[in-house]
Parts: C-alpha cells; structure tokens; sequence
C-alpha cells in the first residue's frame, strides 16, 4: 500500500522536475546558427575545396602522383628556350607550361595528401565548402590558365622543339658516325690517335 | 450577444449562423496561434529557433501550413471503406466544434445556455471516440485500426474519472448550468473553486442563492487534487503526450490518421486543436473562474464602460484557456509515452478510486457545511 502512496508521489514529483527543466531551457539561449545567414566558424587546417595557385605552379606532377584517387590531371608541355615563365614566389625556376590541371573534386576524398609534396606550396586547402553543382562535369575544376588555343600552341611547340632536338641529335649523330668513320679510316692508316673516341660517346648522353 | 446581432441584421437565419460561427472564428484564429506555438515552445524547450523564415520570426508559419495542407492531394485508399473514410474526420471536428455550444466565452456569449450544460459536454466529447474508431475502422490498415482501438480504450476509460470530476463540482455548486459554475466563482481570485469556492452568498443566474462562508477553505485541498486530476484526464481525452499512445508515431506511423492526407487530415488536426482548447476551457470554467477575472472587478466597471465588461471577460478566458494549452505542450515536450499498461494502471487503480473518495467527501461536506 505505502508502495501504491509512493508511486503516486513519484509520478508527480518527476513530472513537475521534468517541467522544472523544460522550462529552465524555454528561456535558455538558443543555440541554432542561421545557417545561409550565419556561418560557424571552421577550425584553421580543415580540408575543404582545394584550390591551386597556377602562378606558382612548376608543373612537376608531383600532387598527382600522391593522390590514392588519381582526380588530379596534369600535363605539361616544356617551354621554348627563348621563353622565360619567370619564378615562383617561391623562387623556383618555372621550366614547364601547364597546359592541363584538372581536379575533379567529386572524386576528391579530402584527405590532403597532395598538399604536402607540393615544392611551391601553391596547391593548398580552402575554407570554401558550399560548392555543389547540378552536374557532375561541373565538379571538374580546371586550373590551367593558358587558353585551349594557346595551349595547342605551347604543346606544339614543345612537340616542335622536341622534334627539332631529335633531328638535331641525328644529325649530330650522323656526324659523329661520319667522323667514326672517317677516323677509322685514318686509323687503318694511322693507328696510334684513339684518344678522342671517349669523348665523342659521352656527348649523346647529355 | 444575441440582441446585438439581431439589432443590426434582423431576426432571421443569417443572425443565428453568424451567432452559431463566432466561436469557429476564435477556434480557427486559436488553432494558427496554437500551431505557431506549438512549434516555437517545441524549439525553445529543445534550445532551438523554430521556423524563422515564413515572415519575422517565422511567425506566418502556420498560414504556410495551412496553405500546403489545402494543396496535398485528397487520398482515399482503394480498400478503404470510402463512405466511413470521409465521414470520420468531419465527424471528429464536428464533435469538437459541437461541445463550444454550451462553452461561455464571456458573461454575454454563450452559444447555447442549457440547464444541462456540464452533462452536455460529458456527452458530446464521447463522440470523438465514434470518429476516431470510424476512421480507424475505415482506413483498412493495421496502425490505424490499432490506434483506434487503443484511442477507444483510452477515451471510454478516462472519461470516468473525467465524468466524476465534473460531478463534484456539479454537487458543490448545484448546478448543471456553466454559467451558474462561473457565476459561482465571481469575485477575488481566493472566490474560484481550485481555491474552496466562493466566501459570501453569490446570486446565480439561473435565481437560486449560493450560501457560502469562509468554511469553504475546507474544500480547498480536495478541489485544487481535483482540479490537477481532471487536468490529467483531459490530457487523456485529447489524445496528447504523455497519453499519446493512439498516435504514437514511433510505433504506430500515426494511428488512426494514418491514411488521411490533406484536408482531411487537417480536419483531424484541427479537431486535436479544438479539442485542446476546450478541455482547457472546461477546467478553467470549473475550476478557475472561467471569464471571472482574478481581480473581482472590471476595468469596464472602474471606469463605467459597460461594453467592456464581456471583451474583459472573454480576455480573461481566453488567456486562461491558452494558459492551459500552454502547460499542455509544454507537458508534451516534457514526459514521454505512457506504456498501455501503465495508462490503464493509472486510470483504473489511481484516478478512478481518488475520484470516488473526492466525490463522496465533497458530498458529504456540502451535506454537512
Ligand atoms: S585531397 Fe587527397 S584525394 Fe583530394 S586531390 Fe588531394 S590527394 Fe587527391
Ligand atoms: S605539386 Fe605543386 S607545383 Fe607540383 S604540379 Fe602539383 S601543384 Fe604544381
């Protein structure tokens, strides 16, 4: 019976403690954040939507290669002699036009990898993280700041150039074949000079 | 009220619905309030904002609401029994909407003023219980047959404890009518029936005398655990949390309305709303005054304006009757779900013994005093 008494008591003193906080946390501050209004603060180092630097980009590929997704596009194309790309702030020697650089952040699991091998420090994380699209094509983001039209152009004259030194070198090579054997002839005459063949093997390998 | 009407629009059939619609107007003006209130007391007690962006503050929301809930397609499930189906809501509302007749707003209003006021809204809130099973019925659907049932269940027994809370006060004032229950209790705050009951000699309506004297402070412990059980039990009726086990979202999608979408729903919804309102009002016109102000007196009367007297009244009411709404939501965003065992525990083995003892005390005592 005592047992009936106390449940009765205990029914209604929990409720009224129960009353007691809600109504302690009616007049308690709110904490909801006007989200599109208001943001939260977001700690420094998150990892958000990447961004890359071009001006400080060497083109050395090296973010693409750490990245466990491979989201990262990147193609180059090495500059004319007579081209100066200028330095990075960080004082590296720019050498390679960036013709591609591709991210395609859909992919992207955020894990910040390719910010750490980065020699230029010029790919890095942002505290951008609203970013969503319509399309899936959308999330590629292309960073190369060189036009279509002229990257065509940078990526043949690199193709040129290339094909310039390869003749170059043939050339080069032809000659020094035709000198072999033009010294060779001379030896059979004269077999004591053998001295200059050393040099003439190692010029190709530079 | 009612001469004032016709005074201005003659004595024909649009006075009589124009007086009959008064209190839709305040139930649906209520409700909007009510639903904007619900959602903001919700956010607040859980330490959130609410709605903030249909207007400032959010607080056009439940215009929003209502605008949605218009558009929502009418579903009326195949298997359904069509004809029950679209009945039971209308049913629902009308058996709310038909107990504010003998509800007295303020001095001046009441929609009808029977003799038979207290045993009429005993009466007509059984009702729901028919909508609520119809719909449940119908629907063909197990969550709502089971709501149904468990709403039925509920209803059928806390009206007993409802029933005779009604009657005690019935047995101290001697009347039936509302109107005398409120009269009853005019003058001070200390002159309501929670607190013992009127002091000095009241002059009811209906003629007879009310004798009463200080000795009624005996009453006051009886009255005030009165007043708190028919409070518990109108939560009860209403089908609200901590007795929500008719809906029970968790377990039951949401009882019997589960199938009912748009307006329809919206019918049942508002019912729920009318249905709050009203057992709020009950339990101030019982037990707290109903429009008397706590005061004893008027501004109208300080100042001799007599028109101000009823919009006075009817302020005093509904502030209370909001007042309870009020604890009621603030209650749902308190206790959880009763189980339904301890549902039926707490009727049958608590309120329903406690009831009868009151009663039979009160009795005794105005046999007594
Ligand atoms: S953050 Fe990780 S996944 Fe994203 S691009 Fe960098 S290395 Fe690849
Ligand atoms: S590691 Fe840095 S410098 Fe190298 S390609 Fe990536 S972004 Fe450019």
């Amino acid at each position: 019976m005592s047992g009936y008494f106390k449940d009765i008591y205990d029914g209604i003193a929990t409720a009224m403690v129960g009353m007691k906080i809600t109504w302690g946390h009616l007049f308690t501050k709110s904490v909801t954040i006007q989200y599109p209004d208001v943001k939260h603060d977001i700690p420094e180092r998150v990892r958000n939507r990447l961004y890359v630097n071009m001006d400080d980009c060497i083109g050395c590929d090296q973010c693409a290669k750490v990245c466990p997704v491979n989201c990262i596009t990147i193609e180059t194309a090495k500059s004319l002699p007579t081209e100066d790309l200028g330095e990075t702030s960080t004082g590296n020697k720019k050498k390679l036009w960036v013709t591609k650089f591709d991210i395609d952040i859909g992919k992207c699991c955020y894990c910040g990898l390719c910010v750490f091998p980065c020699p230029t420090y010029c790919i890095f994380m942002t505290d951008v993280f609203e970013f969503s699209e319509y399309k899936r094509e959308d999330l590629i983001y292309k960073f190369a700041t060189l036009t279509e039209e002229e990257a065509a152009e940078k990526t043949a004259n690199a193709v040129r150039q290339k094909q310039e030194q390869e003749e170059k070198k043939k050339a080069a090579l032809e000659a020094k074949k035709k000198a072999e054997e033009e010294s060779k002839a001379a030896e059979k005459q004269k077999p004591e000079t053998g001295e200059n063949e050393g040099a003439d093997q190692k010029a190709p390998t530079t | 009220m009612e001469s004032l009407l016709q005074s201005f629009l003659g004595d024909n059939l649009l006075t009589l619905v124009l007086y009959c619609a008064l209190p839709l107007v305040f139930i649906i003006l209520y409700e909007l309030l009510a639903i904007l209130g619900e959602v903001k007391i919700s956010a607040f007690m859980q330490d959130r904002l609410g709605p903030m962006r249909t207007g400032p503050y959010g607080i056009i929301q439940p215009i929003a609401d209502v605008l949605k809930l218009i558009q929502k397609e009418d579903i009326t499930p195949k298997n359904a029994d069509k004809f029950l189906f679209n009945l039971a809501p209308y049913l629902s509302f009308m058996a709310a909407y038909a107990a504010f007749a003998v509800v007295p707003f303020s001095s001046q209003y009441v929609g009808a003023n029977l003799n038979l006021g207290a045993f009429y809204l005993l009466a007509i809130g059984s009702l729901n219980v028919a909508a609520i099973m119809m719909a449940g019925w119908a629907s063909n659907n197990k969550y709502s047959l089971y709501g149904a049932m468990r709403g039925v269940a509920q209803i059928v027994s806390y009206e007993v404890p409802a029933a005779m809370m009604l009657v005690i006060v019935v047995i101290f004032v001697g009347s039936l009518n509302l109107q005398d229950i409120i009269v009853a209790q005019s003058g001070p705050i200390w002159n309501w029936i929670v607190f013992g009951g009127p002091k000095a000699d009241v002059m009811l309506p209906s003629g007879q005398l009310f004798e009463a004297s200080w000795i009624n402070l005996v009453y006051l412990p009886f009255f005030l655990a009165a007043a708190v059980m028919y409070y518990i039990t109108a939560l009860a009726e209403t089908n609200r949390t901590p007795f929500d086990i008719p809906e029970a979202e968790s377990e039951l999608v949401s009882g019997y309305h589960t199938e009912y979408s748009g307006m329809k729903f919206a019918m049942f919804f508002m019912s729920e709303y009318a249905n709050m309102f009203l057992v709020s009002a009950v339990t101030a016109i019982l037990f707290f005054g109903g429009w008397n102000s706590p005061f004893g007196t008027y501004v109208g009367e300080l100042v001799n304006v007599q028109w101000l007297v009823p919009v006075e009244q009817f302020l005093w009411f509904a502030f209370k009757g909001l007042f309870f709404v009020f604890v009621i939501i603030w209650l749902r965003w308190t206790l959880p779900r009763l189980r339904v065992d301890q549902l039926m525990y707490m009727c049958w083995k608590v309120l329903i013994p406690f009831s009868f003892a009151i009663a039979l005390i009160v009795g005794f005592l105005v046999v007594v005093l």
